[in-house]
């Protein structure tokens, strides 16, 4: 066959592809995680695995199960949430009040905006040590660490979203008469949205980070105490159970932000939109 | 149609504007009459889109004395449409009264957008844009209205269509206008008068004495053509 008459099937087959292929990627994506899966509950129960390093996923799910069954994680389960709440109201508020007098006005920027880019150098956690000092052990401790872990990608986001703006719009909204406070109504606000959003997202991420260090501090419930615990009776499984609804909680927080996300921003995607 | 205020709708005197060492604007003298449409003419960088940023009142730091009196709406070059508003919203947006969306679904239509109000921006070709910018600035009900090269974005037959619509929109709302263009054909088919920017200075300030409706082919339009392209120092062609 020459050259020539090769040429127009192969184009041929990449424009046919896409159709097909999403589906069939998906199911390959899948392959490797499920041989994982497999490959743990297996050699954990013929004993290559030692039970007590890596029990098999079978008896994760069962002491999950249990766990829930007897309401013990519902309990730990809602400490952690409320303090992981608590933390994201506070730093989200501050962050949106700092971030908007930073970005708004240029007094303020000059005020706000050094102490807070210095202070970013710090990676937060290695703070524990000297927030024990400050607040203690307790519960303002754990609140404490998560609000700073979420202060700043919410800052800079909005910061950086206010930047963003484009002045041309700015003016055009001027020229149509609109004042100061229009202008950030009609204008800044919703332009600032999308990065908000995204601050919003890795300000979660960023909580439950702090939360899963926090948690392991001198703690009498929440899921990092579940797991702190079971570590000390060697119950491993339970310290999995423990990992496992961190990450659930990371998935289910960032699903319902996307969502969340989608719903406000349809001005985004155009014609897909009415 | 609103009655017009009588007397000028722009006057300006010594209007100058620096940018570092660079004099942009050196003395200004401008008069705009009621109704008048005046096409703003000048080579890259003379200053036309300082001049009218000046007028729009988006310039602190001018120097001079200017005045605009009635109402005042922008075109600018790009549609400069909010995103994340409708096009209703868009046109509405900072007009004051209780019958707003009447007035919006009016200027629609007039651009010939009739039926679009609920469209985003991003769903609209280039021109629909541009003529959503249009109404935008009509549903203001301006005296004066100020467009920097409003179809300089477009493509040739879309920016024939704009001129025409323009032409029509004067007739019907007897707006005044400064139109700032590139284009020495558009500025003939358009104006009441042309100004040449050049230097900080307006260099030449020619009437067209022509009746509406224009077309290229009219006796009078090429000997202006003629006399304007001299004025921006293009060499005449063979
Ligand atoms: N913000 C600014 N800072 C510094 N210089 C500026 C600024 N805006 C405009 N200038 C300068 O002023 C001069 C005139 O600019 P202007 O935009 O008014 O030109 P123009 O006549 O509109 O040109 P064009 O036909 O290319 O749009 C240019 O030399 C430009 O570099
Ligand atoms: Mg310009």
């Amino acid at each position: 066959m020459t050259e020539l008459a090769t040429r127009p099937s192969a184009t041929a087959q990449k424009t046919a592809r896409p159709a097909a292929r999403p589906n069939r990627r998906r199911w390959r994506r899948l392959t490797t995680p499920v041989v994982l899966v497999v490959l743990w509950e297996t050699s954990s129960r013929v004993g290559v695995l030692p039970e007590e390093k890596l029990p098999p996923i079978s008896e994760v799910v069962r002491a999950g199960w249990r766990l829930a069954e007897d309401g013990t994680l519902a309990t730990h389960l809602l400490d952690s949430l409320a303090r992981a709440g608590a933390g994201l109201a506070i730093g989200v508020g501050l962050a949106l009040v700092l971030g908007s007098i930073a970005g708004l006005l240029r007094l303020g920027d000059d005020l706000v905006d050094p102490p807070v880019q210095m202070a970013r150098m710090l990676p937060h956690l290695a703070l524990v040590p000297l927030l024990i000092i400050w607040v203690g052990i307790g519960e303002s401790l754990k609140v404490t660490l998560v609000a700073l872990g979420v202060f700043y990608p919410m800052y800079f986001n909005l910061y950086a979203g206010i930047r963003d703006i484009d002045e041309r719009l700015v003016e055009a909204a001027r020229t149509c008469g609109l004042g100061a406070v229009a202008r950030i109504r009609h204008v800044v606000l919703p332009g600032t949205l999308p990065a908000l959003f995204l601050g919003l997202r890795l300000a979660t991420g960023a909580a439950w980070l702090s939360l899963v260090v926090g948690e392991t501090v001198a703690t009498q419930s929440g899921i990092g105490f579940l797991m702190m615990e079971a570590r000390e009776f060697s119950q491993t499984n339970v310290v999995l159970v423990g990992l496992f609804i961190y990450a659930l909680l990371g998935l289910l927080s960032d699903l319902i932000l996307r969502a969340v996300e989608r719903r406000t921003l349809t001005w985004r995607r155009g014609l897909q939109a009415t | 149609m609103a009655t017009r205020p009588t007397g000028d709708v722009v006057t300006a005197t010594g209007v100058r504007r620096v940018f570092g060492d660079t004099v942009v604007l050196d003395g200004i003298d401008l008069t705009i009459g009621s109704g008048e449409v005046v096409a703003l003419l000048g080579g890259s960088g003379s200053g036309k889109t300082t001049l009218l940023r000046i007028l729009a009142g988006l310039d602190q730091d001018a120097t001079g004395d200017w005045q605009v009196r009635g109402n005042l709406a922008v075109v600018f070059q790009e549609h400069r449409l909010l995103p994340w508003k409708r096009v209703a919203d868009n046109v509405a947006l900072g007009v004051p009264g209780p019958d707003v969306q009447r007035r919006t679904a009016a200027a629609l239509t007039e651009v010939g957008l009739a039926g679009r109000e609920r469209a985003w921006p991003a769903e609209l070709s280039g021109g629909q844009s541009q003529r959503v910018a249009v109404a935008r600035a009509l549903v203001r009900e301006p005296d004066l209205l100020l467009l920097d090269e409003p179809f300089g974005a477009l493509d040739a037959l879309t920016r024939l269509r704009m001129q025409a619509l323009f032409g029509r929109l004067r007739a019907e709302h007897g707006f005044a206008a400064l139109l700032v263009t590139h284009d020495v054909e558009e500025a003939l088919l358009l104006a009441d008068r042309t100004l040449v920017l050049a230097g900080g200075r307006v260099v030449d300030d020619t009437p067209v004495p022509l009746t509406h409706p224009r077309a290229p082919d009219d006796p009078g339009f090429g000997a202006l053509r003629r006399h304007l392209l001299d004025r921006l120092g293009v060499p005449a062609a063979a």
